[in-house]
């Protein structure tokens, strides 16, 4: 079912003359409401006048993770705070959160967004949907109950942490849909089935994002749940999910440009790229009032193709996501990266141990183990505090990347020492095919 | 008066022991005691030697993570409750015994290492109470 479809379908056209006229709006709002903004384009030499539509969008700079950190926590948000209802937040590179901030609208316009989704999944509001998300600054949990909520289902909002109840609840309460991780999803279908319970479920369809997986995973859960699984794609920056969803005939992820402007860029040369290219995906916030971001480089690698799905959506498709243009990793729906890791280890003892991230996917479950290298000056001849020095990393990683780590203490020279971060992880997930 | 004990972390994987063993036998480093504290993924070696610096610079030179601490080096007389004497002296005086194990030392009575976190005070009321304890020159 198509949710909105004066908008979901609209004309190449129209998209495009819609699209021009919003980036238009937008642009003088940033200029004129962000110092930061107006600074980066002056220093480009661009007034707001020398943007008259999408085929201006490469004249504009870039924003990056690093523009969010140097402006943390407002300094990129376009309304004064009495505007603002809301601020997410997911992990950055190093201690500081990247941080969203939405208005009443963007929450609106959020809620539309993920119902769209839900819509394309088959959802309408005689569904019962659990929302296994977490609930609190992750984009997840909110998100995708408030897009439910708009859609008119019957929200349960599980939020994480007890699959016992999930299960309960889902056969309880005649459950049809869920909205979780796609590994979570398969973790759950393995209780249900070492339960013996499947045929006691009612579920008929799945949502699952905020980390990339496979068609192999998607045949996993369609057959072993009996159940639709749809992919949907989002980013805390840009909103949270329901930036984009793929519909039944997954081809790929229908993104919903009346309110996100797509383009690939080559990463290396940071040239825009002409339709149809493989590159990295770049994102221009078109009706965000809280904090939109210009040409937002995701730092996802992939292609978008723009002619009309079968399903009649004309929306534009991202591709299957090839890989990420930077080192981080999406563990249990968390985003992590190895900076993070490592600068928890250097206030362990000083120093930075060598280490590595050893990421793997155990019984549908994400498992990290990070490998710390007892060199000298971390080696003791008592058990006991070598024990300590692994909780303590335990500890420091908990705090710092949210997650728990299988901490394993490792012969020096047991591990590559190499120069580049990214030689710091081993992921043996196959999630980009 | 303490002995030098030689520490080595060990991996618990197959054949990591043989190959620290051997790589201290190809140096000429002759072997006194040996004692092994495990868990599931690791271990600490810990050898007496009369040489424990060189030991110590072989394995430094093969990549392992070595070092080297005191023991007391108590020498328990060969009688029911000896050990036991000695340890209730330790604890009596509010040290802490981190761990012990025995030593093949020839010589009369039973050689034992003793680490606490305070060796100095610990050897010294045990000399005081007429317990021998070793040297490094006694490992000859």
């Amino acid at each position: 079912m198509i949710w909105n479809e004066a908008k979901e379908c609209m004309s190449r056209d129209e998209i495009e003359a819609l699209q021009s006229a919003r980036l238009v709006k937008v642009v003088n709002r940033v200029y004129h409401n962000v110092e930061y903004y107006r600074k980066k384009m002056q220093a480009v030499g661009l007034e707001p006048g020398d943007i008259k539509g999408i085929e201006d969008l490469d004249k504009l700079p870039y924003t990056t993770y690093q523009d969010l950190r140097d402006t943390y926590p407002f300094g990129l948000a376009a309304v004064p705070k009495s505007e603002m209802v809301r601020v997410h937040a997911s992990s950055g590179t190093t201690g500081k959160p990247k941080i969203a901030v939405y208005t009443r609208r963007d929450i609106d316009i959020w809620a539309e967004c993920v119902a769209r989704c839900l819509s394309m999944a088959g959802i309408t509001r005689d569904d019962i949907i659990q929302v296994g998300y977490g609930y609190g600054l992750f984009t997840g949990g909110l998100g995708a109950h408030y897009g439910a909520e708009y859609l008119g289902a019957l929200v349960l909002p599980m939020s994480t942490g007890n699959t016992q109840k999930l299960i309960d609840m889902m056969i309880d309460c005649d459950v049809t849909s869920i909205a979780c991780t796609p590994s979570y999803l398969l973790h759950v279908a393995e209780d249900l089935e070492k339960a013996g319970l499947i045929d006691k479920i009612k579920l008929k369809s799945a949502i699952c994002g905020a980390e990339p997986w496979t068609d192999e995973m998607r045949d996993q859960m369609e057959s072993r749940l009996h159940i639709k699984a749809y992919d949907i794609y989002g980013l805390t920056e840009m909103m949270g999910p329901g930036v984009a969803c793929d519909c039944e005939y997954h081809r790929g992820l229908h993104i919903w440009e009346d309110h996100f402007l797509p383009e690939i860029i080559d990463p290396v040369t940071l040239k825009q790229l002409p339709k149809g290219s493989d590159g990295e995906l770049v994102i221009t916030n078109l009706t965000k009032e809280g904090m939109p971001l210009i040409r937002y480089r995701t730092k996802d690698l992939t292609s978008i193709q723009y002619d009309k799905c079968e399903c009649g959506r004309t929306m534009a498709r991202i591709q299957r996501f090839r890989g990420r243009s930077d080192d981080m990793l999406i563990i249990r729906g968390v985003n992590v990266f190895p900076s993070q890791v490592e600068a928890a280890l250097l206030t362990v003892e000083g120093t930075t141990p060598h280490y590595m991230l050893v990421v793997d996917r155990v019984d549908n479950t994400d498992t990290l183990e990070v490998q710390v290298e007892v060199a000298e000056n971390f080696f003791t001849d008592e058990i006991k505090s070598l024990e300590k020095l692994s909780k303590t990393v335990h500890d420091k990683l908990k705090m710092a990347i949210g997650l728990n780590a299988k901490v394993k203490l490792v012969e020096p020279n047991g591990l590559e020492h190499f120069d580049g971060k990214s030689k710091h992880v081993t992921d043996k997930r196959k999630l980009y095919q | 008066m303490f002995v030098k004990q030689l520490s080595v972390f060990l991996e618990n994987t197959e054949g990591r022991l043989d190959e620290v063993l051997k790589i201290l036998a190809q140096g000429g480093i002759d072997l006194l005691s040996a004692s092994l504290a495990d868990t599931m993924e690791y271990g600490v070696l810990r050898l007496i030697s009369k040489e424990p610096d060189k030991a110590k610079q072989i394995l430094k030179e093969a990549g392992f993570a070595a070092r080297i601490d005191e023991v007391i080096a108590v020498v328990v007389p060969d009688a029911v409750g000896s050990l036991a004497k000695v340890v209730g002296m330790i604890h009596a005086a509010g040290i802490n015994i981190s761990y012990i194990y025995g030593l093949s030392i020839d010589g009369e009575g039973a050689p034992i290492a003793i680490k606490t976190d305070d060796n100095a005070k610990a050897e010294g009321l045990l000399n005081a109470a007429g317990v021998t304890t070793l040297g490094m020159e006694d490992l000859q």
